[in-house]
Protein backbone atom coordinates (compact mmCIF):
# COMPACT_ATOMS: atom_id res chain seq x y z
CA UNK A 1 0.00 0.00 0.00
CA UNK A 2 1.26 3.36 -1.47
CA UNK A 3 1.11 5.79 2.15
CA UNK A 4 2.77 8.94 0.79
CA UNK A 5 0.20 9.58 -1.85
CA UNK A 6 0.04 13.40 -1.11
CA UNK A 7 3.63 13.51 -1.26
CA UNK A 8 4.02 11.73 -4.55
CA UNK A 9 1.20 13.66 -5.97
CA UNK A 10 3.02 16.56 -5.12
CA UNK A 11 6.24 15.80 -7.00
CA UNK A 12 4.51 14.27 -10.21
CA UNK A 13 3.15 18.19 -10.27
CA UNK A 14 6.35 19.00 -10.21
CA UNK A 15 7.34 16.63 -13.25
CA UNK A 16 4.74 18.08 -15.34
CA UNK A 17 5.61 21.63 -14.58
CA UNK A 18 9.01 20.68 -15.56
CA UNK A 19 7.70 19.28 -18.82
CA UNK A 20 5.57 22.34 -19.32
CA UNK A 21 8.79 24.65 -18.67
CA UNK A 22 10.89 23.00 -21.30
CA UNK A 23 7.94 23.35 -23.73
CA UNK A 24 7.93 27.17 -22.73
CA UNK A 25 11.97 27.15 -23.60
CA UNK A 26 11.69 24.94 -26.63
CA UNK A 27 9.68 27.51 -28.28
CA UNK A 28 11.55 30.77 -27.44
CA UNK A 29 14.00 29.17 -29.21
CA UNK A 30 12.69 28.33 -32.13
CA UNK A 31 10.87 31.55 -32.28
CA UNK A 32 13.95 33.35 -31.74
CA UNK A 33 15.20 32.04 -35.03
CA UNK A 34 12.16 32.27 -37.06
CA UNK A 35 12.57 36.53 -35.77
CA UNK A 36 16.06 36.35 -36.75
CA UNK A 37 15.06 34.83 -40.44
CA UNK A 38 12.37 36.81 -40.90
CA UNK A 39 13.27 40.39 -39.43
CA UNK A 40 10.21 40.20 -37.31
CA UNK A 41 11.44 42.72 -34.80
CA UNK A 42 7.92 42.52 -32.15
CA UNK A 43 8.19 38.72 -32.44
CA UNK A 44 12.13 39.34 -30.89
CA UNK A 45 10.81 41.62 -28.53
CA UNK A 46 8.31 39.59 -27.35
CA UNK A 47 10.68 36.38 -26.97
CA UNK A 48 12.66 39.24 -24.41
CA UNK A 49 9.03 39.97 -22.60
CA UNK A 50 8.43 36.42 -22.44
CA UNK A 51 11.72 35.11 -20.54
CA UNK A 52 10.68 37.14 -17.64
CA UNK A 53 7.74 34.12 -17.56
CA UNK A 54 10.25 31.36 -17.77
CA UNK A 55 12.40 32.80 -15.17
CA UNK A 56 9.57 33.38 -13.03
CA UNK A 57 8.44 29.32 -13.60
CA UNK A 58 11.83 28.55 -12.51
CA UNK A 59 11.40 30.34 -9.14
CA UNK A 60 8.49 28.69 -8.89
CA UNK A 61 9.31 24.92 -9.42
CA UNK A 62 11.96 25.87 -6.92
CA UNK A 63 10.34 27.00 -4.17
CA UNK A 64 8.27 23.93 -4.20
CA UNK A 65 10.94 21.67 -4.20
CA UNK A 66 12.74 23.08 -1.20
CA UNK A 67 8.88 23.11 0.52
CA UNK A 68 8.70 19.21 -0.37
CA UNK A 69 12.49 19.01 1.06
CA UNK A 70 11.60 21.22 3.80
CA UNK A 71 8.30 19.52 4.69
CA UNK A 72 9.01 15.60 3.94
CA UNK A 73 12.22 14.40 4.59
CA UNK A 74 12.09 13.26 0.76
CA UNK A 75 14.70 9.91 0.69
CA UNK A 76 16.50 7.66 -1.89
CA UNK A 77 14.89 8.20 -5.51
CA UNK A 78 12.17 10.54 -4.32
CA UNK A 79 14.92 12.92 -3.45
CA UNK A 80 17.44 12.11 -6.14
CA UNK A 81 14.82 13.78 -8.23
CA UNK A 82 14.15 17.06 -6.29
CA UNK A 83 17.84 17.53 -6.11
CA UNK A 84 17.72 16.94 -10.33
CA UNK A 85 14.74 19.07 -10.82
CA UNK A 86 16.44 21.61 -8.87
CA UNK A 87 19.45 21.12 -11.23
CA UNK A 88 17.28 21.10 -14.74
CA UNK A 89 15.01 23.88 -14.07
CA UNK A 90 18.47 26.33 -13.86
CA UNK A 91 19.91 24.93 -17.29
CA UNK A 92 16.19 25.20 -18.77
CA UNK A 93 16.43 28.92 -17.28
CA UNK A 94 19.73 29.28 -19.66
CA UNK A 95 18.21 27.62 -22.42
CA UNK A 96 15.75 30.20 -22.26
CA UNK A 97 18.39 33.04 -21.97
CA UNK A 98 19.96 31.96 -25.07
CA UNK A 99 16.87 31.97 -26.74
CA UNK A 100 16.69 35.50 -25.64
CA UNK A 101 20.07 36.84 -26.64
CA UNK A 102 19.27 35.13 -29.72
CA UNK A 103 16.28 37.79 -29.96
CA UNK A 104 18.38 40.80 -29.08
CA UNK A 105 20.92 39.65 -31.80
CA UNK A 106 17.80 39.85 -34.22
CA UNK A 107 17.47 43.13 -32.76
CA UNK A 108 21.13 44.22 -33.49
CA UNK A 109 20.55 43.13 -36.72
CA UNK A 110 18.02 44.92 -37.41
CA UNK A 111 16.77 45.10 -41.23
CA UNK A 112 20.51 44.97 -42.62
CA UNK A 113 20.54 42.89 -45.52
CA UNK A 114 20.91 39.06 -45.25
CA UNK A 115 24.79 38.09 -45.58
CA UNK A 116 23.69 34.60 -46.39
CA UNK A 117 20.30 32.30 -46.21
CA UNK A 118 20.15 30.49 -42.85
CA UNK A 119 20.49 27.05 -43.15
CA UNK A 120 22.70 25.66 -40.50
CA UNK A 121 21.45 28.07 -37.82
CA UNK A 122 17.87 26.88 -37.74
CA UNK A 123 19.23 23.00 -38.11
CA UNK A 124 20.99 23.70 -34.72
CA UNK A 125 18.30 25.03 -33.35
CA UNK A 126 15.98 21.99 -34.50
CA UNK A 127 17.91 19.34 -33.22
CA UNK A 128 18.55 21.33 -29.96
CA UNK A 129 14.93 21.71 -29.57
CA UNK A 130 14.71 17.61 -30.00
CA UNK A 131 17.01 16.71 -27.71
CA UNK A 132 15.66 19.23 -24.86
CA UNK A 133 12.18 17.84 -25.78
CA UNK A 134 13.62 13.67 -25.60
CA UNK A 135 15.66 14.43 -22.66
CA UNK A 136 12.91 15.83 -20.60
CA UNK A 137 10.86 12.75 -21.64
CA UNK A 138 13.36 10.17 -20.49
CA UNK A 139 13.43 12.07 -17.65
CA UNK A 140 9.72 11.39 -16.81
CA UNK A 141 10.37 7.62 -18.10
CA UNK A 142 13.57 7.10 -16.11
CA UNK A 143 15.22 6.42 -19.00
CA UNK A 144 19.12 6.45 -18.48
CA UNK A 145 20.37 4.96 -21.40
CA UNK A 146 18.21 7.09 -23.32
CA UNK A 147 19.35 10.48 -21.82
CA UNK A 148 22.69 9.17 -21.98
CA UNK A 149 22.30 7.86 -26.02
CA UNK A 150 20.68 12.13 -26.49
CA UNK A 151 23.99 13.52 -24.98
CA UNK A 152 26.11 12.38 -27.12
CA UNK A 153 23.66 13.74 -29.98
CA UNK A 154 25.61 17.00 -28.98
CA UNK A 155 28.33 16.04 -31.19
CA UNK A 156 26.16 16.65 -34.14
CA UNK A 157 25.30 20.49 -32.90
CA UNK A 158 29.05 21.03 -32.36
CA UNK A 159 29.44 19.47 -36.14
CA UNK A 160 27.53 22.21 -37.42
CA UNK A 161 28.58 24.84 -34.91
CA UNK A 162 32.19 24.38 -36.14
CA UNK A 163 30.49 24.38 -39.81
CA UNK A 164 28.55 27.50 -39.33
CA UNK A 165 31.82 29.26 -38.17
CA UNK A 166 34.13 28.26 -40.87
CA UNK A 167 31.65 29.26 -43.54
CA UNK A 168 31.46 32.93 -42.06
CA UNK A 169 35.21 33.07 -41.82
CA UNK A 170 35.21 32.81 -45.43
CA UNK A 171 32.80 35.81 -45.30
CA UNK A 172 35.27 37.47 -43.78
CA UNK A 173 37.89 36.94 -45.26
CA UNK A 174 36.77 37.61 -49.12
CA UNK A 175 35.12 40.48 -47.61
CA UNK A 176 36.09 42.73 -44.66
CA UNK A 177 32.61 44.79 -44.75
CA UNK A 178 30.30 41.33 -44.06
CA UNK A 179 32.41 41.00 -40.68
CA UNK A 180 29.94 42.88 -38.02
CA UNK A 181 27.17 40.83 -39.37
CA UNK A 182 29.15 37.48 -39.69
CA UNK A 183 29.92 38.06 -36.12
CA UNK A 184 26.47 37.99 -34.79
CA UNK A 185 25.70 35.23 -36.96
CA UNK A 186 28.64 33.30 -34.84
CA UNK A 187 26.90 34.78 -31.43
CA UNK A 188 23.89 33.04 -32.53
CA UNK A 189 25.23 29.89 -33.45
CA UNK A 190 27.30 30.19 -30.13
CA UNK A 191 24.28 30.48 -27.93
CA UNK A 192 22.61 27.40 -29.92
CA UNK A 193 25.63 25.60 -28.84
CA UNK A 194 25.46 26.47 -25.22
CA UNK A 195 21.71 25.74 -25.14
CA UNK A 196 22.84 21.91 -26.10
CA UNK A 197 25.57 21.45 -23.97
CA UNK A 198 22.95 22.96 -21.27
CA UNK A 199 20.88 19.78 -22.91
CA UNK A 200 23.80 17.11 -22.03
CA UNK A 201 23.50 18.29 -18.77
CA UNK A 202 19.93 17.60 -18.31
CA UNK A 203 20.96 14.26 -19.43
CA UNK A 204 23.39 13.47 -16.90
CA UNK A 205 20.91 14.78 -14.42
CA UNK A 206 18.49 12.47 -15.63
CA UNK A 207 20.94 9.91 -15.68
CA UNK A 208 21.54 10.77 -11.70
CA UNK A 209 18.17 10.94 -11.02
CA UNK A 210 17.19 7.46 -11.81
CA UNK A 211 20.90 5.23 -11.21
CA UNK A 212 22.52 7.73 -7.63
CA UNK A 213 25.21 7.83 -10.38
CA UNK A 214 27.23 10.97 -11.29
CA UNK A 215 28.58 10.87 -14.64
CA UNK A 216 29.72 13.11 -17.31
CA UNK A 217 28.79 11.97 -20.38
CA UNK A 218 30.43 12.93 -23.46
CA UNK A 219 32.00 16.44 -22.89
CA UNK A 220 31.08 19.02 -25.55
CA UNK A 221 34.31 20.48 -27.90
CA UNK A 222 33.23 23.86 -27.41
CA UNK B 1 34.91 -9.63 6.82
CA UNK B 2 35.61 -9.19 10.96
CA UNK B 3 38.91 -7.42 11.33
CA UNK B 4 40.15 -4.90 13.56
CA UNK B 5 37.52 -2.17 12.65
CA UNK B 6 34.44 -4.78 13.61
CA UNK B 7 33.33 -4.86 17.09
CA UNK B 8 30.59 -7.00 16.81
CA UNK B 9 29.51 -9.23 14.41
CA UNK B 10 26.43 -12.01 13.43
CA UNK B 11 27.15 -14.80 11.67
CA UNK B 12 24.04 -16.45 10.36
CA UNK B 13 22.22 -15.56 13.39
CA UNK B 14 18.60 -17.02 13.96
CA UNK B 15 16.62 -16.44 16.32
CA UNK B 16 13.58 -18.46 17.75
CA UNK B 17 10.68 -17.08 20.38
CA UNK B 18 9.08 -21.25 20.70
CA UNK B 19 7.87 -22.22 17.77
CA UNK B 20 8.06 -19.04 16.15
CA UNK B 21 11.03 -17.54 14.20
CA UNK B 22 12.02 -13.96 14.95
CA UNK B 23 14.94 -14.07 12.89
CA UNK B 24 15.83 -15.33 9.84
CA UNK B 25 20.05 -15.77 8.75
CA UNK B 26 21.16 -12.40 9.65
CA UNK B 27 24.85 -11.50 9.13
CA UNK B 28 26.43 -8.43 9.86
CA UNK B 29 29.67 -7.00 10.89
CA UNK B 30 29.14 -3.44 13.73
CA UNK B 31 31.62 -1.45 12.55
CA UNK B 32 33.78 -0.08 16.17
CA UNK B 33 33.33 3.13 17.62
CA UNK B 34 30.72 3.93 14.51
CA UNK B 35 27.38 4.43 15.19
CA UNK B 36 24.85 1.94 13.19
CA UNK B 37 21.25 2.23 12.83
CA UNK B 38 18.83 -0.21 12.27
CA UNK B 39 15.47 0.77 10.61
CA UNK B 40 12.24 -1.52 9.02
CA UNK B 41 8.61 -2.10 9.88
CA UNK B 42 7.11 -2.77 13.36
CA UNK B 43 7.34 -6.30 14.01
CA UNK B 44 10.59 -7.12 11.74
CA UNK B 45 12.45 -8.11 14.86
CA UNK B 46 15.33 -5.24 14.87
CA UNK B 47 14.66 -5.07 18.49
CA UNK B 48 15.00 -8.64 18.71
CA UNK B 49 18.51 -8.67 16.79
CA UNK B 50 19.26 -6.05 19.45
CA UNK B 51 18.55 -7.75 21.98
CA UNK B 52 20.64 -10.88 20.61
CA UNK B 53 23.85 -8.53 20.65
CA UNK B 54 24.04 -9.19 24.47
CA UNK B 55 22.42 -11.81 25.28
CA UNK B 56 18.97 -10.08 26.45
CA UNK B 57 16.63 -12.66 24.85
CA UNK B 58 18.21 -14.95 27.49
CA UNK B 59 16.08 -13.46 29.91
CA UNK B 60 12.65 -14.46 27.59
CA UNK B 61 11.61 -17.95 27.72
CA UNK B 62 11.63 -19.89 25.05
CA UNK B 63 14.30 -18.71 22.96
CA UNK B 64 16.76 -20.13 21.27
CA UNK B 65 19.37 -18.88 19.26
CA UNK B 66 21.48 -20.38 16.34
CA UNK B 67 23.89 -19.28 14.69
CA UNK B 68 27.19 -16.69 16.26
CA UNK B 69 27.58 -13.15 17.67
CA UNK B 70 31.14 -12.33 17.59
CA UNK B 71 32.42 -9.73 19.94
CA UNK B 72 35.67 -9.07 19.57
CA UNK B 73 36.12 -12.13 17.75
CA UNK B 74 34.78 -14.22 20.45
CA UNK B 75 31.22 -16.16 20.28
CA UNK B 76 29.22 -14.78 23.16
CA UNK B 77 26.87 -17.36 22.88
CA UNK B 78 29.92 -20.30 23.80
CA UNK B 79 29.22 -22.27 26.72
CA UNK B 80 32.14 -20.46 28.95
CA UNK B 81 30.94 -16.93 28.64
CA UNK B 82 28.65 -15.71 31.56
CA UNK B 83 26.30 -13.70 29.74
CA UNK B 84 26.30 -10.76 33.22
CA UNK B 85 29.54 -10.42 31.98
CA UNK B 86 28.57 -9.72 28.24
CA UNK B 87 26.07 -7.08 29.25
CA UNK B 88 28.70 -5.15 30.86
CA UNK B 89 30.62 -4.78 27.91
CA UNK B 90 28.05 -4.58 25.80
CA UNK B 91 25.68 -2.06 27.62
CA UNK B 92 22.19 -1.23 26.73
CA UNK B 93 19.56 1.87 26.98
CA UNK B 94 15.92 1.53 26.62
CA UNK B 95 12.88 2.98 24.88
CA UNK B 96 11.26 4.39 28.14
CA UNK B 97 14.16 6.17 30.17
CA UNK B 98 13.95 3.94 33.55
CA UNK B 99 15.91 5.39 36.41
CA UNK B 100 15.89 3.39 40.01
CA UNK B 101 13.46 5.44 42.36
CA UNK B 102 16.66 6.46 43.98
CA UNK B 103 19.17 9.56 44.05
CA UNK B 104 20.77 10.33 40.80
CA UNK B 105 24.44 9.71 42.59
CA UNK B 106 22.81 6.47 43.23
CA UNK B 107 21.99 5.86 39.86
CA UNK B 108 24.83 6.15 38.33
CA UNK B 109 26.80 4.53 41.18
CA UNK B 110 24.68 1.61 41.21
CA UNK B 111 26.51 -0.81 38.57
CA UNK B 112 30.05 0.17 39.43
CA UNK B 113 29.30 -0.45 43.21
CA UNK B 114 27.77 -4.04 42.44
CA UNK B 115 31.20 -4.27 40.44
CA UNK B 116 32.85 -3.82 43.95
CA UNK B 117 34.41 -0.77 42.58
CA UNK B 118 33.62 1.43 46.02
CA UNK B 119 36.88 3.06 45.74
CA UNK B 120 36.78 5.82 43.55
CA UNK B 121 32.39 6.39 43.52
CA UNK B 122 32.19 10.08 42.87
CA UNK B 123 34.82 10.25 40.40
CA UNK B 124 33.58 7.38 38.12
CA UNK B 125 30.11 8.93 38.66
CA UNK B 126 31.01 12.36 38.40
CA UNK B 127 32.66 11.15 34.89
CA UNK B 128 29.89 9.34 33.61
CA UNK B 129 27.49 12.34 34.11
CA UNK B 130 30.23 14.52 32.57
CA UNK B 131 30.46 12.43 29.31
CA UNK B 132 26.51 11.48 29.04
CA UNK B 133 26.37 15.67 29.34
CA UNK B 134 24.17 15.66 32.46
CA UNK B 135 26.72 17.21 35.14
CA UNK B 136 26.59 20.63 34.56
CA UNK B 137 22.37 20.17 35.27
CA UNK B 138 22.23 17.76 37.85
CA UNK B 139 25.58 18.88 40.09
CA UNK B 140 23.60 20.59 42.60
CA UNK B 141 21.15 17.86 43.15
CA UNK B 142 22.92 14.84 42.95
CA UNK B 143 21.31 13.70 45.77
CA UNK B 144 17.64 14.15 44.93
CA UNK B 145 15.35 11.65 43.49
CA UNK B 146 16.23 10.74 39.90
CA UNK B 147 12.53 10.59 39.20
CA UNK B 148 12.27 14.39 39.20
CA UNK B 149 14.33 15.20 36.20
CA UNK B 150 12.76 15.70 32.71
CA UNK B 151 12.44 12.82 30.36
CA UNK B 152 15.11 13.62 28.42
CA UNK B 153 17.42 14.36 31.79
CA UNK B 154 16.28 10.69 32.54
CA UNK B 155 17.17 9.33 29.66
CA UNK B 156 20.71 10.72 29.64
CA UNK B 157 20.94 9.47 33.15
CA UNK B 158 20.40 6.24 31.78
CA UNK B 159 23.25 6.51 29.37
CA UNK B 160 25.33 7.50 32.26
CA UNK B 161 24.05 4.83 33.89
CA UNK B 162 25.62 2.53 31.30
CA UNK B 163 28.73 4.64 30.79
CA UNK B 164 29.57 3.85 34.21
CA UNK B 165 30.32 0.93 33.50
CA UNK B 166 32.84 1.43 30.88
CA UNK B 167 31.17 -0.97 28.31
CA UNK B 168 33.02 -0.99 24.84
CA UNK B 169 29.44 -1.57 22.89
CA UNK B 170 25.84 0.59 23.33
CA UNK B 171 23.03 -0.66 22.16
CA UNK B 172 20.11 1.93 22.12
CA UNK B 173 16.14 0.76 21.98
CA UNK B 174 14.19 3.67 20.66
CA UNK B 175 15.95 6.12 22.91
CA UNK B 176 13.77 8.95 21.38
CA UNK B 177 10.60 7.70 21.03
CA UNK B 178 9.08 8.91 24.82
CA UNK B 179 11.29 12.68 24.08
CA UNK B 180 10.25 15.67 22.79
CA UNK B 181 11.95 17.12 19.40
CA UNK B 182 14.50 19.06 21.36
CA UNK B 183 15.60 16.35 23.96
CA UNK B 184 15.54 14.16 21.00
CA UNK B 185 18.40 16.32 19.44
CA UNK B 186 20.32 16.48 23.05
CA UNK B 187 20.85 12.68 23.00
CA UNK B 188 21.80 12.80 19.14
CA UNK B 189 24.17 15.08 19.82
CA UNK B 190 25.76 13.19 22.48
CA UNK B 191 25.43 9.69 20.47
CA UNK B 192 27.74 11.77 17.84
CA UNK B 193 30.31 12.57 21.12
CA UNK B 194 30.42 9.37 22.38
CA UNK B 195 30.90 7.93 18.73
CA UNK B 196 34.56 7.32 18.64
CA UNK B 197 35.20 5.97 21.73
CA UNK B 198 31.90 3.19 21.80
CA UNK B 199 30.42 1.45 19.22
CA UNK B 200 26.95 1.98 19.04
CA UNK B 201 23.99 0.30 18.10
CA UNK B 202 20.42 2.15 17.55
CA UNK B 203 17.20 0.90 16.83
CA UNK B 204 15.02 3.52 15.86
CA UNK B 205 11.56 4.12 13.63
CA UNK B 206 12.96 7.23 13.15
CA UNK B 207 13.98 7.38 9.54
CA UNK B 208 15.30 10.80 10.05
CA UNK B 209 17.06 10.13 13.22
CA UNK B 210 18.93 7.21 11.27
CA UNK B 211 19.71 9.61 8.67
CA UNK B 212 20.91 12.17 10.91
CA UNK B 213 22.74 10.32 13.59
CA UNK B 214 24.55 6.54 11.48
CA UNK B 215 27.60 6.10 9.98
CA UNK B 216 26.16 2.78 8.79
CA UNK B 217 22.12 1.61 8.03
CA UNK B 218 20.42 -1.17 7.73
CA UNK B 219 16.85 -2.61 6.60
CA UNK B 220 15.31 -5.09 8.23
CA UNK B 221 12.00 -6.44 6.95
CA UNK B 222 9.81 -9.57 7.50
CA UNK B 223 9.35 -12.41 5.32
CA UNK B 224 5.78 -14.43 4.47
CA UNK B 225 6.08 -16.72 7.91
CA UNK B 226 6.94 -13.07 9.78
CA UNK B 227 10.72 -14.02 10.97
CA UNK B 228 12.99 -10.59 10.41
CA UNK B 229 15.66 -10.57 7.93
CA UNK B 230 17.94 -8.44 6.89
CA UNK B 231 16.95 -7.18 3.55
CA UNK B 232 19.98 -4.19 3.44
CA UNK B 233 23.03 -3.15 5.09
CA UNK B 234 25.28 -0.14 3.92
CA UNK B 235 26.83 3.47 4.61
CA UNK B 236 23.98 5.55 5.61
CA UNK B 237 24.47 7.99 2.43
CA UNK B 238 24.45 5.57 0.26
CA UNK B 239 21.46 3.68 2.10
CA UNK B 240 18.92 6.85 1.92
CA UNK B 241 20.40 8.04 -1.07
CA UNK B 242 20.78 5.34 -3.54
CA UNK B 243 19.52 1.67 -2.05
CA UNK B 244 20.20 -0.67 -3.57
CA UNK B 245 17.49 -2.98 -2.82
CA UNK B 246 13.54 -1.80 -4.34
CA UNK B 247 12.60 -3.20 -1.00
CA UNK B 248 14.54 -0.52 0.61
CA UNK B 249 13.62 1.91 -1.59
CA UNK B 250 9.79 1.33 -1.28
CA UNK B 251 10.03 1.35 2.58
CA UNK B 252 12.16 4.70 3.10
CA UNK B 253 9.91 6.38 0.32
CA UNK B 254 7.01 5.26 1.88
CA UNK B 255 5.92 3.43 -1.09
CA UNK B 256 4.58 0.55 1.40
CA UNK B 257 4.48 0.90 5.22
Amino acid sequence: MEIRTAFHKKLREIQDDILAMGSMVNKATLRSIEALKNRDLNLARQIIADDQKVNQKRFEIEERCIELIATQQPMASDLRIIVAVLSIIVELERIGDHAEGIAKIAILIGDEPPLKPLIDIPRMAEKTVDMLTRSLDAFIKRDADAARQIAMEDDFVDELYNQVFRELLTFMMEDPRTITRATRLIWVAHNLERSADRVTNICERVVYAVTGKMEEIGGSKY
Amino acid sequence: MANNSTSLEARKLELWYRNFQALRDISMAIPRNQITAIIGPSGCGKSSLLRCFNRMNDLIPGSRVKGEVLFDGRNIYAADVDPTEVRYRIGMVFQKPNPFPKSVFENVAFGPRVNGLADNLEEIVEHALQRAALWDEVKDRLHKSAMELSGGQQQRLCIARTLALEPEVILMDEPCSALDPVATLKIEDLMRTLAGEYSIVIVTHNMQQAARVSDMAAFMMMEQDRAGVLVEYGPTARLFTNPKDKRTEDYITGRFG
